[in-house]
């Protein structure tokens, strides 16, 4: 296998976009993107998208992406897997550089929710559709599930999941690019309106357009387009069962372990080398939970991270420095990459009043579902 | 000088309270009061709809007018809630009146914009000369789905202006209209209630819309905000017109006579007419009055208006604004409210 490196990244605002159509937006990222590495062709294309067919009722983005960016013609293609799809473009196109069948990939994820579509609705299609969704469940009911196994088990409480909110806000106020750049109080959490019991509306990611890129050659190629290449270290990928009935402890998301145990295998690293992490808390709940399952945290005290300020900007392992998916929006197909185009910029030193002093070793997990799909990636300053 | 020579409103006595609405579906009623600047919104009885809301609204027009009925060449009706989909409101409040039968008469619709659409076609033809007098109405009983943001607001009432070029209560100094399509509210043929597309309805269409039509009066007529007395915009909830406001510089002593919102609701083609009718109970002579309404799909109508010495002899023939919102009100429980909407389904 080839080292492989990213060498240039490229991203929309995130938010209700009104203006900007799914192509445009996805236009904005990757050109941006392409620019910036002075590229002026690419070997390859992947876009990760969970449902624009559902969302705008566009299907077959790889030949329409293509063409938005004047490189019809080129190897092109869609990936999929729901809120994973953008972590999941990044892995197939770090494993075709890696393989040697392409030298330069651009790996993206884009978004459009804001265009009349039942949100809830496509959402819940990355549900078991026989087992959970036919029953009536939404994704903020399952989570919701979720964060009741956990407070049972775990003693974790409304105010334990707030604090992951207000950490994130404050984190994304810092951040031009976030949907929400301001800060919220833990009252304000818990005086939002209830969305499913235990889950209030600023415990949960909103509805969001966007676009990301990043753009993947050898490391050996690297600095024909850029002087500070980042390396992507490791991949991991894992699945667990689709329905959250079917997994052993449902507090627990174990996709979401043995992604990252892959991960940090092929990195030849521990969890205690990751000095900044983006991980996907599409509920605040979620954001607790992947801590444990990436063995940032001990199992069961993911509830004391934000509050204890570990993962707060100047904290141990900081974490969601972008706002996560919370504050910075969750275009779900765009979010992977957008996670990954964090800690590329705080391992190059551009994340401006984010940045995290001397990170070396970042690590951006992305999940699909329930849980039942996770991406972890590491990345390491070169 | 074309004007407004008579105007009349009038609110249903019903009401009933943001909480009472807000325990029904298990919100919390704080929420919506704080974010949405609602107290209360009227509510029709079961024997009033848009056209007995225009009638009891033309008639004070008429009365303040002091003019033969006879005289009025066209009414034009603007409302969401005509009741009939076929056959028009008009003719009814004519036979009401004693208006015409020479007479033109049509039924209106543009969202909730349809009101100043009316008093803009209305005051067309009476400065054309077409017409010697001409009746503008806006009027609703507003439809709002059990449960949506909507019900929260949606509410009763309306507004009747008559112009005509001799006596004029009010003189209308400059017209803008500001037009786009943006699909931000819409109801289909044969839906009871409309759809919307929620924040879409805000930034690219209310504020867009109010927005522009004002900036573009205000250029047109080289008047600034400090040269008003009073400014009303569409209110669809009590915070959208008062930030509307605030960004194009008014203040809030400016705005807060036609903020009748918070405790009427909105009246759809009614509203933004019933708060300058809430203005003109107040104004002195000479006070200049800004009035941009909004439709969704979507427009803005805005008006530069100037009270005449004649406003304040004709304003007490007929009925204060406030003396229907603060005056006798019913409250109705969530399930008298259920019944007076027909949203209880019962056996023919």
């Amino acid at each position: 296998m080839r080292e492989v490196a990213i060498v240039a990244a490229g991203m929309s605002r995130f938010g209700e976009l009104w203006d900007l159509s799914l192509r445009d937006l996805f236009a904005t990222a990757a050109l941006e993107a392409m620019e910036k590495a002075g590229a002026d062709h690419i070997d390859a294309l992947y876009v990760g998208n969970m449902s624009a067919g559902k969302f705008v009722g566009q299907e077959h983005l790889g030949p329409l992406m293509a063409e938005a960016i004047g490189l019809s013609g080129v190897a092109a293609g869609r990936v999929e897997s729901a809120c994973a799809s953008g972590g999941l473009a990044l892995r197939a196109g770090f494993a075709e550089v890696a393989s040697g069948m392409s030298d330069l990939v651009l790996a993206a994820g884009v978004e459009k929710m804001t265009d009349g579509a039942d949100v809830t609705e496509v959402l819940a299609t990355a549900a078991d559709q026989e087992l959970e969704a036919y029953h009536g469940v939404t994704f903020p009911g399952l989570y919701a599930m979720i964060a009741r196994a956990h407070m049972q088990a775990f003693g974790t409480t409304e105010e334990d999941l707030a604090w992951v909110s207000v950490k994130n806000h404050r984190h994304g106020a810092l951040n031009p690019k976030a949907q929400f750049r301001r800060e919220i109080k833990v009252e304000d959490v818990l005086r939002s309106a209830l969305v499913a019991e235990p889950l209030r509306l600023l415990h949960c990611s909103p509805v969001s357009d966007g676009a990301a890129a990043v753009l993947l050659c050898p490391l050996d190629q690297a600095r024909k387009y850029t002087d500070r290449p980042v390396k992507l270290l490791a991949s991991g990928v894992a699945t667990s069962s689709m329905s959250l009935a079917g997994r052993a402890d449902p507090a627990f998301l174990d996709a979401v372990q043995r992604s990252a145990e892959r991960a940090y295998k092929m990195a030849g690293i521990g969890p205690g080398d990751v000095q900044v992490a983006e991980v996907h808390d599409c509920f605040a709940i979620a954001e607790i939970c992947c801590l444990e399952a990436l063995g940032l945290v001990e199992r069961g005290k993911g509830n004391q991270a934000a509050r204890s300020g570990m993962t707060a900007l100047g904290g141990r392992i900081p974490v969601n420095t972008s706002g996560g998916l919370k504050s910075k929006g969750h275009p779900v197909g765009a979010t992977g990459i957008a996670q990954a185009i964090e800690i590329f910029e705080q391992l190059r030193d551009e994340a401006g009043e984010r940045q995290v002093q001397k990170a070396r070793i970042g690590l951006a997990q992305n999940m699909g579902g329930s849980g039942a799909s996770s991406v972890t990636h590491i990345l390491g300053r070169v | 000088m074309a004007g407004i020579v008579g105007y009349g409103a009038y609110v249903p006595r019903n009401r009933i309270k943001t909480e009472e609405i807000a325990r029904q579906w298990g919100k919390d009623p704080g929420t919506i009061r704080r974010g949405l600047l609602l107290e209360e919104k009227s509510v029709p009885g079961l024997d009033e709809d848009t056209i007995t809301i225009s009638v009891a609204a033309a008639r004070d027009a008429i009365e303040r007018a002091g003019i033969d009925p006879k005289k009025i060449g066209a009414v034009y009706i603007g409302s969401e809630s005509h009741p009939y989909a076929v056959k028009p409101s008009g003719t009814v409040l004519i036979e009401a009146l004693g208006i015409g039968p020479e007479v033109h008469v049509a039924d209106f619709e543009f969202a909730c914009k349809a009101g100043t659409e009316a008093m803009f076609v209305a005051l067309g033809l009476v400065e054309s000369g077409r017409v010697e007098y001409a009746l503008g109405i806006g009027a609703d009983t507003s439809q709002g789905a059990p449960n949506d943001a909507l019900e929260f607001s949606a509410s009763a009432g309306g507004a009747a202006y008559l112009f005509g070029t001799k006596d004029p209560l009010v003189e209308v100094l400059e017209t803008f209209s500001y037009t786009s399509d943006t699909p931000d509210f819409w109801r289909r043929e044969g839906e009871f209630y409309p759809r919307h597309g929620g924040r879409f309805t805000g930034e690219p269409a209310y504020f867009k819309h109010v927005l522009s039509a004002t900036r573009g009066i205000l250029g047109k007529s080289g008047l600034k905000p400090a040269d008003f007395r009073f400014a009303v915009f569409h209110m669809p909830n009590g915070k959208f017109p008062l930030e509307a406001g605030r960004s194009l510089g008014f203040q809030k002593g400016q705005l807060e006579t036609g903020w009748v919102v918070n405790t009427m609701g909105n009246t759809y083609s009614g509203s933004s007419p019933t708060g300058l009718a809430a203005i003109l109970d107040v104004a002195e002579p000479g006070d200049k009055i800004l009035l941009t309404s909004f439709g969704s799909g979507a427009g803005s109508d805005s008006f530069v208006l100037r009270a005449t010495k004649l406003l304040v002899e004709r304003r007490g023939r007929g009925r204060t604004v406030r003396s229907m919102l603060d005056g006798p009100r019913r409250y109705l429980t969530y399930g008298e409210y259920a019944k007076f909407r027909e949203k209880i389904i019962v056996n023919e």
